[in-house]
């Protein structure tokens, strides 16, 4: 049934991918997107794992309430005096936890409902998939919501826990169709008649040629973990005691730091956030290309079969092609 | 046929694990929700045996009554349109509650995800069409827009337009003081007014998502063979952009609209606290924060069964789009 339908694609990306190494093929191509990506990335990442070392306690109280940026506080207190920057570095810290948690958690779920479903087969692939459906119709957060309104005291590993659960579903979905096209490949027949064991050819034979999509569902997961956690935070209905970007926006909004004009306090929290999120999504660009080639080398490739020069080229867009 | 009755079997299937997702979370979690809403509405007034039934029946009483006729019970409530009693709203039925803020984020929300969606998708049509021009290099701008979080966007949004230029209201729905609420010119005009910000984050933060998939569809759809036959063919650059390659190039768009769905309910539960809209997620917070377990259940049920509805209406759009869903069995 679906079978037919799910193989023609990614068996004709398979026909344009005509690269004269293969091994180069496994690394994204470094463009400037993923320079960047990985960049800000890593800076946002060293900040979290370092920070909290070098700033001061993100708890100690000054009498000296709501200032401005200065030399001893480089972005500012808050109103009860704490220092944004030493809390912005803890928040850094949680947040990326609670991303790194949920992105193996969902990867171990996804893989687990999508591959392994897939490849058996039978009724196993139609219970594995129904249960996989059913999730992602059950609409998330407000569940996340609903569930953790009911413990009052959480830790920043049950709210990792509860966003996992909610959010692996999409990825299953998108593995499960892929490894349906690969368990029907001429060299996984190939094996599975030259007697190789089921277990050897899903893990040797089929997961290695999962692995940029499996790579670019966990981005996804992080992301999707991030946002999920700093909305839940920003309801006050985060972990207890934690530090993260959306308990910080949670503080702000609740010591009316908008009506005080203090952008200090509200905005750097958001702009880590935006600026982590678009860092991932620029990474992920890059694991597309290699997923699907056709947004790679569509210009060059047709260009190259055209026969036609740079300049040749840009007559003919002129003409109006 | 065959591939409606599997259809509305699995939708089937999802409401029965929907509902009952939302019979067992109050039982396992731990804590008693029955005693802490009993004892709150204790406090409001005198809690007729009726009510103390139909709470128990929502929310799992405990011991004196087997889990399975506690479920037929729940059941029989959610038919008859039973959801309870509000405490944060006292005396008023969970179910009232619903039909007062239903209807403002059916209105919100899905005027700006269809706004979003068309705009969205129009504009990566053109990208595609154009790879490298202006509008294609735009799209990691507007993707940046994405892993913006809606409630960040929206603070930001209101600090600006809000505060420092007061183009917008602070909060609300409608203006509370001047109008008075029903089909009259100075309600909806007021009603517009007040929902522009609030859509207007909605609309900026998922537009990007839909510019970058029906970009990347329309240049994997421009490789096919058949639009190289169209433009040979000499058809008119529009007739093959529109007819030819976006027809084919909107389809997992659209599929991936149903999907989203749960996301845009999601996000808009936060865009509704920070802008105090008079929805089903403010209502949803008050809940939360009130302990109000029977309006939360209500609400959460709620939400689950319009986003299930919606997926199955685009689902059944989607099977007659695309003719090869039906056969496909």
């Amino acid at each position: 049934m679906t079978l037919t339908t799910q193989a023609a694609d990614p068996a004709d990306t398979g026909a344009t991918l005509a690269e004269p190494s293969r091994r180069r093929r496994s690394l994204p191509p470094m463009s400037t997107k993923l320079a960047i990506g990985l960049t800000l990335g890593g800076l946002i990442l060293l900040f979290g794992l370092l920070g909290p070392y070098v700033t001061q306690d993100p708890s100690l109280v000054h009498d000296y309430g709501l200032t401005g940026p200065s030399g001893s506080h480089w972005l500012g207190t808050t109103q009860t005096g704490q220092d944004v920057l030493a809390q912005l570095a803890h928040a850094t810290r949680g947040s990326l936890t609670v991303g790194a948690i949920v992105g193996v958690l969902t990867l171990l779920l996804s893989a687990f409902f999508g591959v392994v479903g897939a490849y058996a087969g039978g009724w196993v692939d139609e219970v594995f998939s129904l249960f996989t459906n059913v999730m992602l119709v059950i609409p998330g957060l407000p569940l996340v919501i609903v569930i953790s309104s009911y413990v009052p005291d959480k830790s920043l590993w049950l709210v990792a826990l509860v966003l996992s659960i909610t959010g692996w579903a999409g990825s299953a979905r998108v593995l499960r169709g892929y490894t349906l096209s690969l368990r029907n490949r001429d060299y996984v027949i190939a094996s599975r008649v030259a007697g190789e064991k089921r277990w050897r050819i899903l893990t040797v034979e089929i997961l290695p040629n999962l692995i940029p999509l499996l790579a670019s569902q966990v981005v996804f997961a992080v992301i999707f973990a991030i946002l999920g956690e700093a909305g839940l935070s920003y309801l006050g209905l985060g972990a207890s005691g934690s530090f993260t970007w959306g308990t910080m926006l949670y503080y702000a909004q609740n010591g009316l730091a908008l009506r005080l004009g203090a952008w200090w306090w509200f905005v750097p929290p958001g702009l880590m956030l935006a600026l982590f999120g678009a860092a991932l999504s620029l990474i992920n660009f890059s694991i597309d290309e290699i997923i699907n080639p056709k947004l790679r080398n569509q210009t060059r490739a047709a260009r190259r079969g055209w026969r036609m020069s740079r300049q040749q080229l840009a007559k003919a867009k002129e003409a109006g092609l | 046929m065959r591939h409606l009755f599997r259809k509305i079997g699995f939708y089937l299937v999802a409401l029965w694990a929907a509902v009952t997702v939302n019979f067992i979370i109050p039982r396992l979690m731990p804590g008693d929700p029955v005693d802490i809403l009993l004892s709150k509405l204790g406090q409001r007034g005198p809690v007729t045996p009726e009510t103390r039934k139909s709470i128990e029946a929502l929310l799992g009483a405990g011991t004196h009554q087997p889990l399975w006729s506690q479920y037929t019970e729940y059941l029989h409530n959610l038919v008859t349109g039973d959801l309870g009693v509000s405490v944060t709203f006292f005396p008023a039925p969970v179910t009232s509650i619903i039909e007062q803020t239903l209807p403002w984020t059916i209105g919100l929300i899905g005027l700006a995800t269809l706004i979003s969606f068309v705009v969205g998708v129009g504009l990566g049509t053109l990208a595609g069409w154009k790879r490298g021009s202006w509008l294609d290099n735009l799209i990691p701008v507007t993707t940046m827009f994405q892993s913006v979080p809606y409630f960040w966007l929206a603070l930001i949004l209101l600090f600006a337009l809000g505060s420092i230029w007061p183009v917008f209201p602070l909060n609300g729905g409608y203006d509370v003081y001047s109008v008075t609420p029903g089909w009259n010119g100075a309600f909806l005009r007021s009603v517009v007014y007040y929902g522009t910000l609030p859509a207007l984050t909605i609309i900026l933060s998922s537009v990007g998502g839909w510019m970058l998939g029906m970009r990347n569809m329309m240049v994997s759809t421009l490789s096919e063979d058949y639009l190289l036959t169209a433009e040979a063919k000499g058809l008119r650059p529009g007739r093959v952009m529109l007819r030819y390659a976006a027809r084919n190039a909107v389809l997992p768009s659209i599929s991936g609209f149903a999907i989203s769905l749960g996301f845009v309910v999601a996000g808009s539960i936060v865009t509704e606290a920070v802008f105090s809209y008079p929805g089903i997620g403010s209502a949803l917070l008050q809940a939360v924060s009130g302990n109000d377990y029977a309006l939360m259940q209500g609400i959460f049920l709620v939400i689950t069964l319009s986003v299930l509805g919606a997926n199955l209406l685009v689902d059944l759009l989607y099977s007659v789009i695309d003719p090869r869903t039906r056969t496909r069995g």
